[in-house]
């Protein structure tokens, strides 16, 4: 598959705003909160429930983002990402490993070939209160060391001061030095206050370019949940709708669940149907959610309920 | 020479006028030719409480009570021309400090009778006072001033607008009264007055589909069947005090109405 | 790339919900069941039964008697002797047994909410999170007025009525048994409840909660039976107050009845509420409420959103978001823990909103149904929404009480009131905005008694709950709700 093919690639990201501006509107967190209460309550087929966990293995982001990160760490990361259970080979490997910059080009040797991508954080994360053109560049050298995505934060101090024009052209300068990486904005919902705001957020990222919309760094908290991440899917469904754009989703932080995984991929469904079931539109951003799954993959193959003794710590 | 008086022609008050009967009838109560409402008049003054009820009851309660206090007054400048047609001064007296009562209350209804419930739940959820709508009320034969005065300001106060059929008996009172009320700033048919035979009136106004309550305290004949065609749109049917005042005459004439919003950012 | 994701075909993944049935074996009916008659089960004097049977399969659950004249005067009379003792029992103490049964309907939450989904046909999601713990509620915040009531209206000498003959509906069977039960008892009225014809259960295993919580004999009487038995209860002279909920033409045969009895009522009748929803709105959100608000309980629920009010500007962005939010809608099995809308209640309401269905489609308004296959067996009905209804179509009209929502547009806000206020009912309405000063504008000028601000259907004991105009009158719910079970010497 080339990049032209690319989902988030099929469509220029401004010509299809011209004609019909989405619209940014209103969340209202007490119904979308009950929203996503009730769809987490769903519970899913036996059946399919073995093909979600094996799915949720594809759709991770297997990330380790320390200052103590050194390349023996990411070797053993990308190992676990490749075959993430030695033991059964039919565990499939996971989307990609998500590092700093300085770590990617460790990571690109590792992953060489075995189709894992290397993503690499970018644009002074977490915090992304750095100079613009520092930003760029670190995002470029991301991409020159071997990234195949990047993972960038858009500037919340610019966003919060009401600065929205700033943060559009700093993702959009991003989104020209990465290329040919695919990009994904850091919304950083935990920092933001409301869901107008995310919303807000979500909608400007898509306008300005990202493949891909994220929720966090992880190192703020609240990180991920899943009525953010519900918000979002609305916006990503929004300009889907209006445009025929195709923007994917990455919660990130605080899923360590397998169950939890499970209700995020029910609030992708029952908001974007089917066509988001795959690694290419949505990700999780985790690192302790692996073995939980790997955990339950062998307690639905065996019915037995697993040690995590029994799986590698990483 | 004595000077020949002018005398009074007593008629309806309806949407703010003084018509006659549509029927052109009239009948002989307290000695004077009373003019006689027919079902028509009741179907006229129950659109024109419809009319006003938007204003009457969109006003604010001070502004209604400010109102209401007005009608007192006018009372007062009238207090002769009223104790001449009712049981005398003392019933004036009482009639006017029953008005006056009522009037402080506009703006405490929803205070005493709304307010806020802790659901279980993130929503913000109170509850309110609001006027029933139109209200027809059979005022008591007796007292007449008295009688009407106390039965049509409890409706008032909150908001309803009303079609009042007076005593039968002695309707010059509530004549008197609706001169008063036309000088008091009450927009014209907020209050609406028919004199005339309740067994005609009353069950036209209980019948109506337009009329939202019925007060029957002032009622005779077959009161049965007043609530029976009271059910046809589930009318409020209230009976309360001939003469006096509570709080408890108001509420029956008040729909309770409960808003919820939720709390979240 | 082309490794980004061998395993995948470009499609997604077939993504399927499991049959997820809440397990049957909780409940047991007995094969019959007689009548709560002074705190034992007896045999109708009428000799005569008929059987509940689930909406969903048509599978008979169990038979039913159906009290005749004699029962009702035997409920009655048992009432009237339970009245003595429950009314002069010292209110701290009535309190703990409205308490015991609010912890025993806890307790057994599940087993009923089963039952509930079983009997009546709805989604065991909403008996289970909605119903129970609604009713639930109900008594343990009803519990805790007995003791107050002299604090709850200063100066007035709250006295209970005496006997309460209770009339409730099939939507809400059990939740509509709390509304009306929990208030008599708290207020010192002992009660004969008649339950809806096509609902019968769960009401019968609430006299199982009451024989647990060893409540007096008399305070609690169940009598079931169809329309016949409900009207041989209001025609009693024997009782001293009528609370009814259900349509407005019994409503109102009710009230002619009553007439001239002096027998205090209160009526919780009709709706065809109208959910007014302004360009400005939380969109998303206001889907959800548009879908909560009408096909919540299969659209069997008197303050249903019936008539979507939609402000013009949006009316296309929202029809087909709504549209989509329809296609992602599980009709199915009521015990199914997925399923959103369950069964029909009963052939004769399928009949009737089939009815009314047509006669919308046959005055030129235009349907939309998302695919959705229906079961073989039971009533099922699915979810739809007509289109270019103009206010004089029956469907805009009549209440439907079915998961049939009638979509009209406007322009301007005191447009949106005229036509939200042009009709006979007074019950809900729903306002969507994102202008608070354009809520309490719309709120203060909409004609009815339950006005919910962006969200729908919601419900709690200590929210007063009622009418306008012909949608009855009294309220239930809240300090307000007492009033209707006092009468007051002071």
């Amino acid at each position: 598959m080339e990049q032209a093919t690319s989902p988030a690639r099929q469509v220029e990201p401004f010509e299809p705003f011209e004609p019909r501006l989405t619209r940014i509107g209103a969340v209202d967190a007490v119904a979308l909160e009950a929203r996503a209460a009730d769809l987490a309550k769903r519970s899913i087929k036996r059946g399919s429930k073995l093909e979600a966990l094996d799915l949720i293995v594809r759709m991770i982001d297997l990330t380790t983002l320390e200052g103590a990160d050194t390349p023996g760490k990411v070797a053993a990361l990308c190992a676990k990402a490749v075959r993430p259970d030695p033991v059964d080979t039919s565990v499939p490997s996971v989307a990609a490993v998500c590092v700093y910059p300085t770590l990617a080009a460790e990571a690109k040797r590792r992953l060489n070939g075995s189709g894992v991508h290397v993503a690499s954080v970018a644009t002074a994360f977490p915090s992304g209160q750095s100079p613009v053109a520092l930003k760029v560049a670190e995002a470029r050298a991301a991409v020159e060391l071997g990234a195949d995505e990047v993972d960038m934060v858009i500037d919340r101090g610019a966003f919060l001061s009401g600065r929205h024009a700033e943060v559009f052209d700093q993702i959009v300068k991003v989104r020209e030095a990465c290329r040919p990486a695919h990009l994904k904005v850091i919304l950083e919902t935990g920092e933001l206050g409301t869901y107008d705001a995310v919303r807000r957020a979500s909608l400007l990222a898509m306008a300005a370019g990202a493949d891909f919309i994220k929720t966090s760094t992880g190192k703020v908290s609240p990180a991920a949940t899943l009525p953010v991440t519900l918000c979002m899917l609305e916006a990503v469904r929004d300009v889907h709708v209006e445009t025929g754009r195709v923007v994917g989703m990455k919660p990130a932080g605080g899923i360590r669940y397998s169950k939890q995984a499970i209700q995020y991929l029910c609030v992708l469904h029952e908001t974007l149907g089917r066509d988001w079931l795959t690694p290419q539109r949505f990700r999780f951003g985790a690192s302790s959610l692996l073995n939980d799954v790997l955990m339950q993959i062998r307690s639905q193959k065996t019915g037995v309920y697993e040690s995590p003794d029994r799986f590698t710590v990483d | 020479m004595s000077r020949l008086p002018v005398r009074k022609t007593y008629k309806l008050f309806i949407g703010g006028a003084f018509p006659r009967s549509e029927s052109g009838r009239t009948f002989v109560a307290d000695g004077q030719n009373v003019a006689l409402a027919s079902r028509k008049d009741a179907r006229d003054a129950v659109r024109a409480a419809r009319g006003a009820f938007a204003r009457w009851s969109g006003m604010t309660a001070y502004n209604r009570g400010q109102v209401l206090y007005r009608l007192a007054e006018m009372m007062e400048a009238r207090a002769g021309d009223l104790a001449a047609v009712c049981g005398g001064r003392d019933e004036v007296d009482r009639s006017i400090d029953r008005v006056v009562w009522y009037a402080g209350w506009a703006d405490k209804l929803a205070q005493v009778l709304g307010g806020s419930n802790a659901v279980a739940g993130p929503y913000f959820n109170f509850t309110v006072p609001e006027p029933t709508g139109v209200v027809a009320t059979l005022a008591p034969d007796e007292p007449p001033l008295e009688g009407i005065v106390s039965r049509v300001l409890p409706a008032l106060v909150s908001g309803n607008t009303v079609v009042a059929v007076a005593s039968e008996p002695s309707p010059l009172a509530a004549i008197e009264l609706a001169e008063a009320v036309a000088t008091s700033d009450m927009p014209g048919g907020a209050l609406n007055i028919l004199t005339g035979r309740k067994s005609e009136l009353a069950p036209v106004l209980a019948a109506h589909a337009d009329v939202n309550a019925i007060d029957l305290t002032g009622a005779n004949g077959d009161v049965a069947e007043l609530e029976r065609l009271a059910a046809g749109n589930v009318k409020r049917v209230v009976r309360g005090m001939p003469a006096g005042e509570s709080l408890w005459e108001i509420e029956p004439l008040v729909e309770m109405k409960t808003v919820w919003h939720p709390v979240g950012v | 790339m082309a490794e980004l994701e061998p395993r995948t075909d470009g499609g997604g993944l077939e993504w399927t919900y499991a049959p997820a049935p809440e397990s049957r074996a909780i409940v047991s009916f007995e094969q019959r069941y007689g009548l709560f008659v002074g705190g034992e089960s007896v045999e109708p004097r009428s000799g005569e039964w008929f059987t509940s049977i689930s909406p969903a399969t048509e599978e008979p659950l169990a038979k039913v008697a159906q009290a005749g004249p004699e029962d009702v005067d035997a409920a009655v009379a048992a009432a009237r002797e339970g009245f003595g003792a429950w009314s002069e029992l010292r209110p701290a103490e009535r309190a703990k047994y409205l308490f015991r049964i609010a912890r025993i309907l806890q307790e057994r939450s599940r087993e009923l909410a089963v039952a509930e989904s079983l009997d009546g046909g709805k989604p065991i999601k909403e008996s289970r999170d909605v119903d129970l713990p609604l009713a639930a509620a109900h008594f343990f915040y009803h519990a805790g007025w007995a003791d107050k009531l002299e604090y709850a209206f200063p100066n007035r000498r709250p006295r209970p009525l005496g006997v309460a003959a209770q009339i409730i509906p099939w939507n809400f069977p059990l939740l509509m048994l709390a509304w009306k039960v929990a208030p008599a008892l708290a207020c010192g009225n002992t009660v004969v409840l008649k339950p809806a014809e096509t609902t019968p259960l769960t009401a019968l295993l609430f006299a199982d909660v009451c024989r647990q919580a060893e409540l007096p004999p008399g305070t609690v009487n169940i009598i079931t039976g169809d329309g016949s038995t409900g009207a041989e209860l209001v025609r009693h002279t024997g009782i001293d107050k009528v609370a009814f909920t259900g349509s407005t033409e019994v409503g109102k045969a009710i009230q002619r009845e009553l007439a001239g009895r002096g027998v205090p009522h209160t009526l919780e009748l009709g709706g065809k509420a109208a959910n007014v929803v302004f360009e400005d709105c939380a969109l998303d959100q206001a889907i959800e409420g548009i879908v909560n608000g009408i096909y919540f309980n299969q659209g069997h629920v008197c303050c249903a959103g019936s008539r979507l009010l939609v402000q013009e500007s949006i009316a296309e962005p929202l029809l087909g978001k709504l549209r989509n939010r329809l296609a992602t809608l599980r009709l199915g099995d009521p015990l199914d823990k997925n399923t959103d809308i369950g069964a029909i209640n009963s052939r004769a309401q399928l009949d009737r909103i089939t009815e009314l269905v047509a006669s919308g489609e046959a005055e030129g308004a235009e349907l939309f149904q998302p695919a959705c296959e229906l079961p073989d067996r039971g009533y099922w009905f699915p979810p739809t929404v007509f289109t270019n209804v103009a206010q004089s179509f029956r469907i805009a009209q009549e209440e439907i009480f079915g998961p049939v929502l009638s979509v009209m547009t406007f322009r301007t806000p005191a447009e949106a009131v005229d036509k939200a206020n042009n009709t006979a009912y007074g019950l809900s309405a729903g306002v969507w905005t994102e202008k608070g000063s354009r809520i309490l504008w719309m709120t203060e000028r909409l004609r009815a008694g339950v006005v919910w601000a962006n969200t729908f259907n919601r419900f709690d004991p200590a929210s007063p709950f009622g009418g306008y105009k012909e949608s009855g009158f009294g309220r239930e719910g809240g300090r307000h709700g007492l009033e209707s079970y006092l009468r007051f010497d002071g």
